[in-house]
């Protein structure tokens, strides 16, 4: 297990290493570098100080070199300073990464927690009046652009009712708790229905094909009642795939809270990369990303060794 | 869905088609799709009705409430919705079906290749699509068109036209859309390659070529619709997404994702102009999602539980 261990967390560290030279390739792609900002703010520099900008700055070397170089000191978790805020990156992103895992945590529990109980009832009565329902309302979730579902939410509540702030963290007077939790009410709630559909669906089509195993029948002729082999017997083995199902969202889970922050305001991870990339703040850009992967990769580990954790049969190498 | 017999055996060439009408999820996919294609395509004659264009600015009239000349209202220069909406819908459209079109081709190539050839090839090109899943997509994305086209050394004028916004959204879309076709590819090809047909064919000499385009890509086909059909909804979404942080279709283009870029200043003053164009997403990617949902089941034999 050792070892099914290792060659994962060496082909995560693969990845990871590949996508940070991809980013940072693609980034130095982009309009406009950084001295061309400064001969935009800055009139009397001329061709030839540009020139020796660039070389000042490593700016001339070829691409691999200054990736190495990169790498090297953000290996020592030096990732430079951000132009945008004039902080270094660092303590621009890690107030932002709280705020993000503070949209994504309450919503992946919630969705979670809406999709189980409606899955399992699904998967009990599949083809029933309530599963062709469930099924639709799954569809419409899954079916749904996350900003404008963000955009209706803020039109009916914000709008219409009045009932919740349309955008923001707290109030401008700094806001209780409860005002907090106010704020956060819409962008979790997006978050929560955008995940919910396909969740409902991954759980609903787990436990059918669990529920097509001989053990379920033997259990079922043994007289156990329906709702003991779902609960007892699939349930746990339908977990499997739910679990890998989770951690592949993170990417989407994320990829939404970018929108939903871009939508409401919330200062997270998500809206600090539009921002970063917009504003041609390279530094912080590359350290976000990085962050986004790594978050995503990291959840996909996880759900390896949880998997591994729960099945005994790649446990033993068999 | 629910999956129910059909109550007639489906005979000879509309058997598909006809499994399909059966599945009520199909069903209210094609009516959804067609009905909005057929919108769609009936634009100019839309626009002659009413006898304007979705481009004429009308600034004394911007912001309008819906009225019998503007049947949906104004936006904020004061054009024509329903118009934008139906010349919206063909440019959102057409760069989903492009794109998917392009990832289908691009996920069935992965997919067949790592699926026949097998061994080391098929891990690592398995290891490749299980990557590209687990990537933060949209931030990504966001990187890809953020690029300056111009200096990939494409001539700067090509570079800002909107043919190149169209292609570079499409390009960006497929890059990441194939990974549910190379999957579902791959394991239909794991399955052929070992059937009788495939090996007796090998016996009498086929090239893999042969095997590939005519044994097995054909056996395949039905995984790969589904796939595609599926994807189509994501790459749509993926394509309004972009377009309404500003970075999709450019100016004057406008697809159904861009149009509500500035919806949400707006949205007390016009809460109309947030309402259309992502209700007419979310019912092309239901539809196409329903629409995927029938095909598998009526292709899929183990879900089809009627004689066929």
């Amino acid at each position: 297990m050792r070892r099914v261990v290792a060659r994962r967390a060496f082909e995560t560290a693969i990845l990871l290493l590949v996508v940070s030279f991809a980013i940072y390739a693609l980034i130095g792609l982009m309009p406009g570098d950084p001295i061309d900002l400064m001969i935009s703010a800055d009139p009397r520099v001329t061709s030839a100080d540009a020139a020796r900008l660039k070389a000042l700055y490593g700016l001339d070397r070829p691409l691999v070199e200054r990736y190495g170089r990169w790498l090297a000191s953000a290996l020592t978790g030096d990732f430079g300073y951000s132009r945008l805020y004039g902080q270094p990156v660092v303590a621009v992103l890690l107030p932002r990464l709280f705020n993000t895992l503070l949209l994504m945590g309450p919503s992946l529990i919630l969705a979670l927690a809406l999709a189980l109980p409606a899955g399992v009832l699904c998967a009990l009565r599949p083809a029933s009046r309530l599963d062709a329902t469930l099924n639709l309302l799954a569809f419409a979730g899954f079916s749904l652009p996350s900003f404008w579902l963000a955009l209706l939410l803020i039109l009916l509540f914000s709008v219409v009712l009045g009932w919740l702030p349309a955008g923001g963290v707290a109030s401008p007077d700094g806001g209780d708790l409860l005002d907090r939790a106010r704020h956060a009410v819409l962008p979790v709630l997006t978050l929560t229905l955008l995940t919910a559909g396909s969740f409902l669906r991954f759980v609903r089509a787990a436990l059918l094909e669990t529920l097509s195993d001989d053990y379920v029948r033997t259990a079922r002729a043994k007289g156990c009642g329906l709702r003991r082999v779902v609960l007892v017997h699939a349930l746990p083995n339908a977990a499997l795939p739910i679990v890998t199902v989770v951690a592949l969202h993170m990417g989407t889970l994320l990829s939404g809270a970018l929108v939903v922050e871009t939508v409401f305001a919330w200062p997270g991870t998500g809206r600090l990369v539009y921002d970063a990339i917009l504003g041609n703040d390279y530094n912080l850009a590359l350290a976000a990303l990085m962050l986004a992967t790594l978050l995503t990769l990291s959840a996909n580990f996880l759900a390896d060794l949880l998997y591994l954790r729960l099945d005994p049969r790649i446990r033993e190498g068999v | 869905m629910s999956v129910e017999a059909a109550p007639f055996p489906a005979v000879g060439r509309c058997a598909g088609l006809c499994a399909l009408l059966h599945r009520p999820s199909g069903c209210a996919g094609l009516l959804l799709l067609g009905t909005i294609a057929t919108s769609c395509l009936a634009a100019p004659f839309v626009a002659m009705l009413l006898g304007t264009d979705p481009e004429t600015i009308d600034l004394l009239a911007r912001l309008q409430p819906p009225t019998p000349t503007h049947p949906l209202g104004t936006d904020e220069l004061g054009r024509d919705l329903l118009l934008r909406l139906l010349y919206g819908g063909r440019v959102s459209l057409f760069t989903g079906l492009l794109a998917a079109l392009l990832a289908a081709a691009l996920g069935t190539a992965i997919g067949v290749v790592a699926g026949y050839v097998g061994g080391r090839v098929d891990a690592f090109l398995m290891r490749l699509t299980d990557a590209v899943i687990a990537l933060p997509l949209l931030p990504l994305l966001i990187v890809l068109a953020a690029v300056d086209l111009a200096k990939l050394g494409l001539p700067a004028d090509f570079a800002s036209g909107s043919v190149a916004s169209v292609l570079r959204i499409v390009t960006i879309v497929a890059l990441f859309g194939w990974t549910t076709v190379a999957r579902l590819a791959r394991a239909a090809t794991l399955s052929l390659r070992e059937r009788e047909f495939v090996l007796a064919a090998r016996a009498l000499g086929a090239s893999d070529w042969r095997i590939v385009l005519v044994h097995i890509l054909p056996g395949a086909a039905s995984s790969i619709v589904v796939a595609t059909t599926l994807s189509i909804g994501n790459v749509i979404l993926a394509e309004s997404v972009l377009s309404f942080l500003g970075l999709g279709i450019q100016p004057p283009l406008a697809s159904w994702g861009s149009m509500l870029t500035h919806a949400q200043e707006l949205v007390f003053e016009a809460p109309w102009l947030a309402l259309w164009p992502g209700l007419l997403i979310f019912a092309t990617v239901l539809g196409f999602n329903l629409l995927g949902d029938g095909l598998q089941q009526a292709l899929d034999p183990r879900r089809r539980e009627g004689p066929s």
